[in-house]
C-alpha cells in the first residue's frame, strides 16, 4: 500500500527504523512521527465513534487528530513529535485496560 | 509567587512574538519567549528540521529574504531572553501562566503579558472530510515546508483566498500533478475588492502571478464552486463538487488540502479575561484591541494573527506596536514616530485584510445546506444534524449551550476545527444572525494536558 | 399563562423535576429560572447517580430517586445517558477501611446492599484498580448519568404535560398576599398559591426573605475529563477517604471519556454566577486520579469546568415546607450530592405539595433546623 505522504526533497537523510503495529519501517531523520507514518502507510489511528480511519489534518499542532500510542502504552501527538529510532507505535488497538 | 526577571512574558515565537520580543530587548529587557513548537519562526515561516539543506529560497519563495530577517532576528534574540521552547502554556491564572514542558509543571507569573499565538485554517466540513488524505491547506503547506513531503501525487486544493493559490503554486513547482484549484469566492468578488486590495499592490501582483502560473501548467482553476462529498473508502479517491453553472464534477485525487481564510488562536485571550467582539468583516468572535495591540485586560497584549488575520509582515509590525504599548504601559519612554509609523503602515494592511476578505469571503452559505449525516465535530463525531437538533428540539440558542446537548466542540481540539463552522450551521439552523450564535468559550488546558504531568516540587 | 396552582422559582433538576410530577398530579404549574435550565450546578456537576456514601436517612429519598432514574424512558421519554453500571468506594488506608465496613453494615438497614470486596477478588473483578486498593465497596446498582441532558429532559417532559417554563425570567421580589404569592420577575408578575424555591445556591438568598436565613456558601466544585478512550471502566468509583485533597472521583461514560472531580473546591460567586476552575486544583488532582486509576497516567485532560453549588453547613439540604409561610416549600442546597436525589426531589415535593405527605421521611431536611430557639 503507498503511504499518503509523498518525499520530494530533502530525501537523502539517514534512514532510521521503527516499528509500527508490528511491522518494520524505515524512515528519515528530521521526520515527524506523523510524516514518518504516512510516507510508509495510510492511517494513524481510529476514530472512537466507529466514523473510520484517521490521519491527521493540521498537521501543525491545532486539530489534535494525530495522537497515536507507543507499544509501552505512552501517548504521542504524531505531528510535533520528532521520529525517533525504535520507536514502537500502534495505530489500532489501543494499550488500554 | 515572585515574578522573576522583567516579568514580561511573550507567548508564540512566529513573526509577531519574535519582533515583539525584539523591541523589549532593545528596551533593555529580557523577556521570557514561551513557544510551544521547538523552534522558532511560527508557521509561515516555519523552519526545517536540524539536518535539512534547502536553502530559504526554496521553502519560503518570494518571501524568503524575510524569512531568512526573522530566523536571524530570532537566533540573535536567544542569549537575550529567556528563551523556553517545547513549552505549551495550557491555562492562565491570576496574572500567572501554568506551563508544561515535557510532562513536568511550571507556573510563569508575569506583569506584562503579550499573546502572539498565531492562527489556524478556517475550515467548513463537508461530507468525507475526516477522511486519510485530507489536510489543511496549511498542513499541506507544512508537510511541504518541514518535511519535504507532498499530500498527494496528485491533489486537489479547495476553499478560498490567498493560501489556496499559494499552496497549489508551491505543490506545482515542488513537480506535483495538481487536479485542480476549487475555489467557493466567485471571481467577481476580487473584482469588487480591488480598491481594497490596491493598499498593496506588490501582495496583489504575486497572488495574480500564482494563478497565472496555475493556468500556464494546466492546471484546473475554478471559482464560485460549491464542495459536495470527499469521496473513498479508507482514503481519499475523489472530490465531487458543483461548478458555478449547477453541474457536477467528479475530481479524483490522492489528497486534498482544504482551507478558507484563517481563524486566530484566541482561547489564550481568552482565559486572560480578555472581551471580544463580533468582527462582521471576518464573521468571527475576535477580541477587542485598541489600535496598539492592548486588550481590554490591562498588562495583556494581543498581536499578530493571533488577534486578527492580517498576515505575517502585519503581524511583524504589530508584534512590534505592541512591545511599544507594553513599554509605553510599564512607564518607560517609546518614540511616538516610532509607534505612528507602525500604526500608518499597519493601517494599509488592515484595508488590504479587508478587501480579502470581501474578495475571499468565508463561505458561511454552505452550512445551511450541509447533509445532516456531515462530520462537524471531527474530534468527537458530531454531525450536522446533531447539531441542528440541540438547535431546533433542545431549544439551544448559542454554540455553547448546543455543546452542551450536542458534544460540537468538546473534544480534543477544543472547538479550533469546528468552532466557527459550527456557529454557522447554528446560525442557518434557527435563523439567526452569525454574531448571535456566539463563539465556544475557552476553557482550560488549551490544548490536552497528559495527565503524567508532574506539579512543580 | 401568569396564573397557576405552583410557582416554581428555579429550573435546575429540582425545579424541572418538581414542575414535571407536579403535572402528573394534575396541578397547573409556572418555572421560572433565571438563566437557562440546568445551566447551573445541575448542568456542570459530575453525573453520579450514587447511594452509598450518603447521610443514611437520605436514602429512602435516595431509593427512591434510584427507581425512577431506571425508568427515565418510560416516564420522560430519555434516559439521559443513564448508566447503572455499579459505585465503587475504594479504601486504601485501614480506617478508611473501616469506615466503609460500618457504612455497609448500616446501608443495608436503610435498604441499600453493598458487597465489600477485598484482596485477589478486588483484582479479579476491577483489574484496572490500584494494586494498592485495599478494599471496594461495590454498590451494583447505582451509577451515573449526563448532568447536561437530566434537568432539560426533565423541563421537555414538564412542558409536554403543561408545565410553563420561563427562561430568562429573574425573580425581583415575591409578595405574599392573602391568598396568593405574587412572583415579580424580569419578564412580569406571575401568581400562585404555592411556591417552591428550588434556586441551588441562590435559595438562601429568598429563604433569608421569608424570614428563615440559613447557613449556605457557594463553591466551585473542580472537574474535568480526558479524552475518549474505548469504554472499559464501567463502575463510578472514588476514593474513600477524611482527607479532602484525596478525595477525587471518576467515570467513563460510554462514549470513552473519563469525566472526574473531587478534592479541593474554588470559589463561586452569587452576584457574577461564575464560579472559577483553579487549574491549581487540576493539577492537584491528578496524582490522586492515578493512584485510583493507574492506567489514567497515560491520557490527556481536554477539558476542565465548574459551576455554582451550595453547600449547607451541616451538608444536608434544605427540603420541605416552610416552618414559617404557609403555601411556600424548599428544595436547595444539595451540597453537591443532588444530582442522584433530582428525579426523587420531584416526585416528592410533588407528593407533598399536592397530597401534604411526602410519601418518604424528608424530617431531617427540615429548614426549621436553622430556626433560632426562644432566647434563653
Amino acid at each position: 500500500m503507498t503511504g499518503l505522504l509523498h518525499r520530494v526533497a530533502e530525501a537523502d537523510r539517514p534512514p532510521i527504523r521503527l516499528s509500527v503495529d508490528g511491522r518494520e519501517i524505515t524512515a528519515l531523520a528530521g521526520d515527524t512521527l506523523l510524516t514518518a507514518l504516512l510516507v510508509a502507510g495510510a492511517r494513524l489511528r481510529d476514530s472512537e465513534f466507529g466514523d473510520g480511519t484517521r490521519a491527521g489534518f493540521c498537521l501543525m499542532g491545532a486539530c489534535q487528530d494525530c495522537w497515536v500510542w507507543t507499544e509501552a502504552g505512552a501517548r504521542l501527538r504524531a505531528c510535533s513529535t520528532p521520529a525517533e529510532p525504535g520507536m514502537r507505535i500502534l495505530t489500532g488497538a489501543a494499550p488500554w485496560p | 509567587m515572585a515574578v522573576t526577571g522583567d516579568g514580561v512574558i511573550v507567548v508564540g515565537a512566529g513573526p509577531a512574538g519574535i519582533r515583539a520580543a525584539e523591541r523589549l530587548v532593545a528596551a533593555g529587557i529580557r523577556p521570557t519567549v514561551v513557544e510551544e513548537s521547538a523552534r522558532d519562526g511560527g508557521q509561515i515561516y516555519r523552519r526545517q528540521p536540524e539536518g535539512f539543506r534547502r536553502p530559504p529560497e526554496a521553502l519560503y519563495g518570494a518571501d524568503s529574504a524575510k524569512a531568512r530577517a526573522l530566523h536571524e532576528a530570532a537566533q540573535a534574540l536567544h542569549p537575550r531572553v529567556d528563551w523556553r521552547p517545547g513549552t505549551l502554556v495550557w491555562a492562565i491564572r491570576d496574572g500567572t501562566l501554568l506551563v508544561n514542558r515535557a510532562g513536568q509543571h511550571e507556573a510563569l507569573p508575569f506583569r506584562h503579558l503579550i499573546l502572539a499565538t498565531g492562527a489556524t485554517d478556517r475550515i467548513m466540513p463537508l461530507p468525507g472530510w475526516t477522511l486519510p488524505g485530507v489536510t489543511s491547506l496549511g498542513g499541506a503547506q507544512i508537510a511541504l515546508k518541514a518535511q519535504g513531503c507532498v499530500i498527494g501525487r496528485e491533489p486537489v486544493f479547495l476553499g478560498t483566498g490567498p493560501l489556496l493559490y499559494l499552496v497549489a503554486w508551491q505543490y506545482l513547482k515542488a513537480g506535483v500533478a495538481v487536479r485542480g484549484v476549487l475555489d467557493t469566492s466567485a471571481f467577481a468578488k476580487r473584482v469588487l475588492a480591488a480598491p481594497w486590495l490596491a493598499a498593496r499592490p506588490g501582495l496583489l501582483a504575486r497572488g495574480l502571478a500564482y494563478t497565472a502560473a496555475l493556468r500556464r501548467a494546466g492546471v484546473r482553476i475554478a471559482t464560485n464552486i460549491t464542495p459536495l462529498e470527499v469521496e473513498g473508502e479508507d482514503r481519499v479517491a475523489a472530490l465531487r463538487w458543483r461548478d458555478a453553472a449547477g453541474v457536477e464534477h467528479r475530481a479524483a485525487c490522492d489528497g486534498i488540502g482544504m482551507g478558507y481564510g484563517l481563524r486566530p488562536e484566541t482561547q489564550l485571550a481568552d482565559l486572560a479575561g480578555c472581551a471580544f467582539a463580533f468582527d462582521g468583516g471576518a464573521r468571527l468572535w475576535l477580541p477587542v484591541t485598541d489600535g496598539d495591540g492592548r486588550s481590554s485586560v490591562p498588562c495583556v497584549y494581543l498581536a499578530g494573527d493571533g488577534a486578527q488575520i492580517r498576515g505575517a509582515d502585519a503581524a511583524e509590525l504589530a508584534g512590534r506596536l505592541a512591545a511599544c504599548a507594553a513599554l509605553r504601559d510599564s512607564g518607560r519612554a517609546v518614540d511616538e514616530l516610532e509607534m505612528a509609523t507602525l500604526r500608518r503602515r499597519l493601517a494599509g494592511m488592515t484595508r488590504f485584510r479587508r478587501g480579502l476578505e470581501r474578495a475571499f469571503p468565508y463561505p458561511a452559505h454552505l452550512a445551511a445546506d450541509l447533509p445532516d449525516e456531515t462530520l462537524v465535530c471531527r474530534c468527537e463525531a458530531i454531525t450536522a444534524g446533531a447539531l441542528r437538533q440541540a438547535g431546533g428540539e433542545y431549544g439551544a440558542a448559542e454554540v455553547n449551550r448546543a455543546k452542551a446537548f450536542s458534544r460540537t466542540g468538546m473534544g480534543r481540539c477544543q472547538g479550533r476545527m469546528c468552532g466557527p463552522a459550527a456557529a454557522e450551521v447554528l446560525a442557518a439552523a434557527r435563523g439567526i444572525p452569525m454574531a448571535q450564535a456566539g463563539r465556544l468559550r475557552g476553557a482550560a488546558p488549551v490544548k490536552p494536558l497528559p495527565l503524567a504531568t508532574e506539579a512543580a516540587p | 399563562m401568569t396564573q397557576a396552582d405552583v410557582i416554581i422559582v428555579g429550573g435546575g433538576l429540582m425545579g424541572t423535576a418538581s414542575a414535571f410530577f407536579l403535572r402528573q398530579r394534575g396541578l397547573s404549574v409556572i418555572l421560572l429560572e433565571r438563566d437557562l435550565v440546568g445551566s447551573h450546578a445541575s448542568g456542570t456537576n459530575f453525573g453520579n447517580v450514587r447511594r452509598q456514601g450518603r447521610f443514611l436517612p437520605q436514602l429512602p429519598l435516595a431509593n427512591r430517586s434510584r427507581a425512577i432514574w431506571g425508568d427515565l424512558p418510560g416516564i420522560i421519554g430519555e434516559d439521559s445517558e443513564f448508566l447503572p453500571s455499579g459505585h465503587l468506594r475504594i479504601a486504601f488506608r485501614e480506617e478508611d477501611e473501616a469506615r466503609l465496613v460500618a457504612h455497609a453494615a448500616a446501608a443495608r438497614e436503610w435498604g441499600l446492599d453493598l458487597d465489600l470486596i477485598t484482596g485477589n477478588a478486588l483484582r479479579d473483578r476491577f483489574p484496572y484498580l490500584s494494586p494498592s486498593a485495599r478494599m471496594a465497596s461495590h454498590s451494583p446498582l447505582d451509577g451515573h448519568a449526563n448532568p447536561r441532558l437530566a434537568a432539560p429532559a426533565f423541563a421537555r417532559a414538564a412542558r409536554r404535560a403543561g408545565a410553563v417554563l420561563h427562561e430568562g425570567a429573574a425573580v425581583l421580589g415575591i409578595v405574599k398576599s392573602a391568598e396568593d404569592f405574587v412572583v415579580e420577575t424580569a419578564i412580569g408578575a406571575f401568581r400562585a398559591p404555592l411556591l417552591q424555591i428550588s434556586a441551588g445556591a441562590w435559595g438562601g438568598r429568598i429563604a433569608a426573605a421569608f424570614g428563615e436565613p440559613v447557613p449556605i456558601t457557594p463553591a466551585a466544585p473542580q472537574m474535568g475529563v480526558t479524552e475518549p478512550m474505548p469504554y472499559r471502566i464501567a463502575p463510578v468509583m472514588g476514593i474513600a477517604t477524611t482527607v479532602k485533597e484525596e478525595g477525587v472521583y471518576l467515570r467513563q461514560v460510554k462514549r470513552g471519556n473519563i469525566v472526574f472531580g473531587g478534592g479541593a473546591r474554588s470559589e463561586a460567586s452569587l452576584d457574577t454566577r461564575r464560579a472559577r476552575l483553579d487549574p491549581l486544583n487540576t493539577l492537584a488532582q491528578l496524582p490522586h486520579l492515578a493512584r485510583l486509576l493507574p492506567p489514567i497516567r497515560a491520557l490527556s485532560i481536554i477539558r476542565t469546568w465548574s459551576g455554582v453549588e451550595g453547600y449547607m453547613a451541616d451538608d444536608i439540604p434544605v427540603m420541605g415546607p416552610s416552618g414559617k409561610v404557609t403555601g411556600l416549600f424548599y428544595a436547595f442546597g444539595f451540597c453537591g450530592h443532588g444530582f442522584q436525589l433530582g428525579p426523587g426531589v420531584g416526585a416528592t415535593m410533588a407528593e407533598l405539595i399536592a397530597t401534604g405527605h411526602a410519601g418518604i421521611p424528608i424530617e431531617p431536611f427540615h429548614i426549621s433546623r436553622f430556626a433560632q430557639g426562644p432566647p434563653g
